[in-house]
């Protein structure tokens, strides 16, 4: 008989040997089935290490597809909102997906590896749906999750490794752009991307040399404060970009069971990712009508007054009297960097103009008891944290 | 320069022939392209042996709306009003029914007969009203909507709560179960069973073949009647009409595409070339051919191609014809009898056991069948003293696992030409030219996907507002200017008209209100 061994429990990510050496908190949470650390050693001092140096974040649980084919081009166009006609090869384009009802599947990345080669990078898991988008077109999709390591380096001295490890004309790499690099004979894709908000790099290869390149790497980052990190110190870097996060800012619209807690692209700031040029793309029709009939919800910044974060707070248009609930927090966080306390938050319209005063309602515990404020808020159109180094190109040698 | 249409319908099946002879009539400017030489789709009289000739696909006529009668105008000659069926028994003693009398079953069966046709009748009366309206959108605000389905409340309630509750209770059911209830006779639960399931993929046991039933009764009052001229009377009888309102058709034109620009429909293009422009293209071709073939998927959203691909519509009947120099003999019928409906479906369990293998892509070693012999009420269809016979035969399903080469043919033919030599001795004597088509030839000749000839499979998730999709049930679809108006749309298959005649007040209604 053929015993056929099933990998039970977590998997490990190629860099785990790595991860874990560093490890001193013995922290770690599922994702996607990986097995991923909250933290290493402090997810502050990891937190500022993207903030004033470089923190490493393994990010190879998150989903791959490869999209190649004759059609690849037609397909990703009709699948995204935005338009994809424009993303040249070598290019990488930051998109939302949506069903025929025009809510959010799930945004992600689309990285235009070469002519016609696309690979999609998102949190959650579509194949189902990929597939079905691929009725009538000539393309092929492969989930390449595990034939992937990936690792986000992120921070102010990110482009100083790069060009440490020998990665020559990095020097060029805009933002939102990706280069190949031949690593110790095997190809390294890099892309200034990531999900910090600041300058940083994203680094793909196959996972033959994923332990090489890590080690390679922290070589060349030890004059640099290198760091690895995990997902807290993550988190804290995107709530401040103002990034969505899916089961936060929104849930992927094929997993809401009640109508209405789906979220369409306008009604989480994305407008100037829908493009009506298009004369076909999932959701269009529902957009265009929405376009026409007004949205129901508005993804708001805010500017919170005070120091406690408003996690889970409902949003008030007036404090006391006559007090409104119009919305509520989807993500909190005391910025260090910022000096500010921000949130994100989700209000119906017509509340939530920039500029606009609401109210947040936020709990918080002293030694058991509960107290509570009502505490201020202003509504701002900016990410939190927007660098001028982020969008440097070349980027400053720190 | 091309030419500009108000619309172009895609097939002149009957139901395209309806739809555009509506339009025209409304004064539209309308053309009709039809692939084959011959108008009327799956419902045409055609020649099949020297001096022989049949009703390729369809040949019976029983459900033909009298709306479309009546708004069209039409006079159709008929060779036979409320044809009999017979229940065929090899040993004579046959079960023949036409409307609510039968005969050659007990006073107990007969009198359970007269109240089961009387309740199928009411019921099947109540879903005929809906057959001729667009099916309601759930869940909207639109005033139409909303009136038609608190209509189709009251109306059920007006059955009376018994009556009410007794449809509720049967609508979702199979047949097998009601028959087996009923009756005691095996040739009329048989025969009963076979009427719930012909030219479908199901089984008397599947659920909702009463709904499969009912659907066959609502028309005539269940009169089973014949054209004369075999069912291309009919579809000329349309035609004719179609052109009398200045609607133009041309036979011999294959579309090979829809054109879509910009996110709307502006024409079509022909396999040979030939460019026709109209911001309204209706298609009476099944909805798979038309949405994933004629339009392609990439010109209408990922949930509606991945629902449209999704509809199961893979035949499972065969049609038999067989050019014969004599009637053939059957034991307990005289010649006056073979302008019946002759039934080969022994008993109940007989049509379920036939149904087994084609689950698993294989043909019914003991097939179910529908005999009617055409020329025995028209004798243009065949030289005089000469008949041809016409039958459906099941279960032949589409995707037979062997595939359908030429050995599997024959095979099947055999099979089926044994089965009508238990009940006709001397066939085998008399026939001198045989055409079997099997879904696979349905599908190539008449142009229908899966050769299924409900352009999709006649069941309750695919019925009403989710016919032939959820979302897209009131024949416009989601691509600006595309419409259906075929089996595939609401109600269904049959030679009814009804999806046409929908269809085109569908289009006309909405360019009212735009």
């Amino acid at each position: 008989m053929n015993v056929i061994e099933v990998h039970q429990g977590r998997l490990e990510s190629p860099f785990y040997p790595r991860l874990k050496a560093l490890d001193r908190l013995d922290s770690w949470h599922t994702w996607k089935g990986y097995t991923t650390p909250d933290a290493l050693f402090d997810a502050e001092l990891e937190y500022f290490a993207i903030r004033n140096s470089t923190g490493v974040f393994d990010l190879t649980p998150m989903t791959k597809y490869r999209i190649t084919g004759k059609d690849s081009l037609a397909y990703v166009d009709r699948l995204v909102t935005r338009d994809m006609q424009k993303v040249t090869a070598g290019r990488v384009a930051y998109a939302v997906w949506c069903n025929d009802q025009g809510q959010v599947i799930d945004d992600g990345t689309i990285f235009h590896l070469r002519e016609g080669e696309y690979r999609l990078c998102s949190q959650e898991r579509h194949l189902p749906w990929l597939m079905a988008a691929a009725i009538g077109f000539d393309v092929t999709i492969r989930e390449e999750t595990a034939d992937i390591a990936a690792l986000a380096v992120q921070g102010p001295t990110s482009f100083s490794i790069m060009k440490n490890l020998g990665l020559h004309g990095i020097e060029n790499l805009k933002p939102f752009g990706l280069m190949h690099f031949d690593f110790q004979g095997t190809e390294l894709m890099v892309s200034r991307t990531g999900f910090t908000g600041d300058l940083g790099y994203e680094l793909w290869l196959s996972p033959g040399k994923a332990l090489a390149l890590w080690d390679a790497l922290f070589e060349a980052g030890r004059h640099y404060d290198i760091r690895a990190m995990g997902t807290h110190a993550l988190e804290q870097a995107r709530i401040e970009a103002g990034y969505l996060a899916a089961y936060q800012e929104f849930l992927p619209a094929d997993e809401t069971v009640r109508t209405g807690r789906s979220r369409s692209p306008f009604e989480l700031g994305l407008d100037w990712l829908v493009d009506f040029r298009k004369p076909n793309f999932n959701g269009r029709r529902a957009l265009a009508a929405e376009k026409l009939s007004g949205s129901k919800w508005r993804l708001v910044k805010l500017d919170i007054e005070g120091n406690k974060p408003a996690h889970h707070s409902y949003i008030y248009a007036k404090p006391r009297k006559n007090k409104k609930e119009i919305g509520f927090i989807t993500s909190a966080s005391w910025s260090p960097v910022c000096k500010q306390n921000i949130a994100i938050g989700s209000v119906r319209m017509p509340h939530g103009a920039t500029g606009e005063t609401v109210w947040v309602e936020v709990y918080y515990q002293r030694e058991m008891h509960w107290s509570r404020v009502m505490a201020k808020a202003t509504v701002v159109d900016k990410a939190f944290w927007f660098p001028a180094r982020r969008s440097a190109t070349p980027p400053a040698p720190y | 320069m091309t030419e500009q249409y108000d619309a172009i319908v895609i097939g002149a099946g009957h139901n395209g022939l309806v739809c555009a002879a509506l339009l025209g009539k409304a004064g539209r400017k309308v053309l009709v392209l039809e692939a084959n030489e011959q108008v009327g789709g799956a419902a045409v009289t055609r020649r099949f042996a020297d001096d022989y000739s049949v009703p390729a696909c369809a040949h019976l006529l029983y459900q033909l709306q009298p709306q479309v009668k009546k708004d069209l105008g039409l006079n159709i000659a008929l060779a036979s009003d409320d044809m009999e069926t017979v229940a065929l028994s090899t040993d004579g003693q046959h079960v023949r029914y036409s409307g609510d009398r039968v005969q050659g079953v007990s006073d107990a069966d007969a009198a359970s007969y007269r109240e089961f046709h009387r309740r199928m009748g009411r019921f099947a009366n109540l879903l005929q009203t809906y057959l001729n309206k667009p099916p309601p959108r759930l869940g909207t605000k639109d005033r139409k909507d909303l009136v038609t389905l608190a209509r189709l409340g009251l109306d059920l309630r007006m059955l009376g709560r018994k009556e009410m509750r007794e449809f509720l209770r049967l609508i979702g059911m199979n047949i097998h179960d009601e028959v087996t209830e009923r009756f005691e006779s095996k040739l009329l639960k048989g025969a009963l069973s076979l009427d719930a399931v012909v030219g479908t993929h199901l089984g008397p046991r599947s659920p909702n073949t009463i709904m499969t039933y009912l659907y066959r009764l609502a028309g005539n009052a269940g009169r089973l009647a014949a054209p004369a001229g075999g069912m291309g009377a009919v579809s000329e009888a349309l035609a004719q009409a179609a052109r009398s309102h200045g609607v133009t058709i041309r036979t011999g034109m294959p579309v090979q595409r829809v054109i879509v620009d910009n996110g709307r429909v502006t024409g079509v293009e022909t396999q040979n070339g030939e460019n026709f422009a109209s911001f309204t293209v209706i298609s009476n071709a099944d909805p798979k051919t038309t949405i994933l073939n004629l339009v392609g998927a990439r010109h209408v959203e990922t949930g509606f191609a991945r629902r449209i691909s999704n509809i199961r519509m893979q035949g499972n009947a065969a049609k038999l014809h067989l050019a014969l120099d004599g009637l053939p003999v059957v034991q307990g019928l005289e010649k006056k009898d073979f302008g019946a409906r002759l039934l080969i479906a022994p008993d109940e369990h007989y049509v379920e056991r036939a149904f087994n293998p084609a689950k698993y892509g294989e043909t019914s070693p003991e097939p179910v069948l529908e005999i009617s012999i055409p020329s025995f009420r028209d004798s243009t269809l065949a030289p005089t003293g000469k008949h041809v016979l016409s039958a459906i035969v099941q279960y032949a399903p589409y995707r037979l696992k062997k595939g359908w080469d030429k050995a599997a043919r024959e095979a099947f033919k055999e099979t089926t030409l044994r089965k009508i030599t238990e009940f006709m001795p001397d066939i085998d004597g008399r026939i001198t030219a045989v055409e079997l088509l099997t879904p696979v030839d349905i599908e190539q000749e008449f142009h229908m996907g899966g050769g299924h000839w409900h352009h999709g499979e006649f069941t309750l998730d695919q019925f009403m507002f989710v016919r032939p999709v959820s979302g897209a049930a009131q024949y416009a679809m989601p691509l600006d200017g595309l419409f259906l108006c075929g089996a595939g749309t609401h109600p269904g298959g049959g030679v009814s008209g009804a999806a046409g005649r929908n269809a085109a007040r569908a289009i006309l209604g909405r360019e009212k209100s735009a």
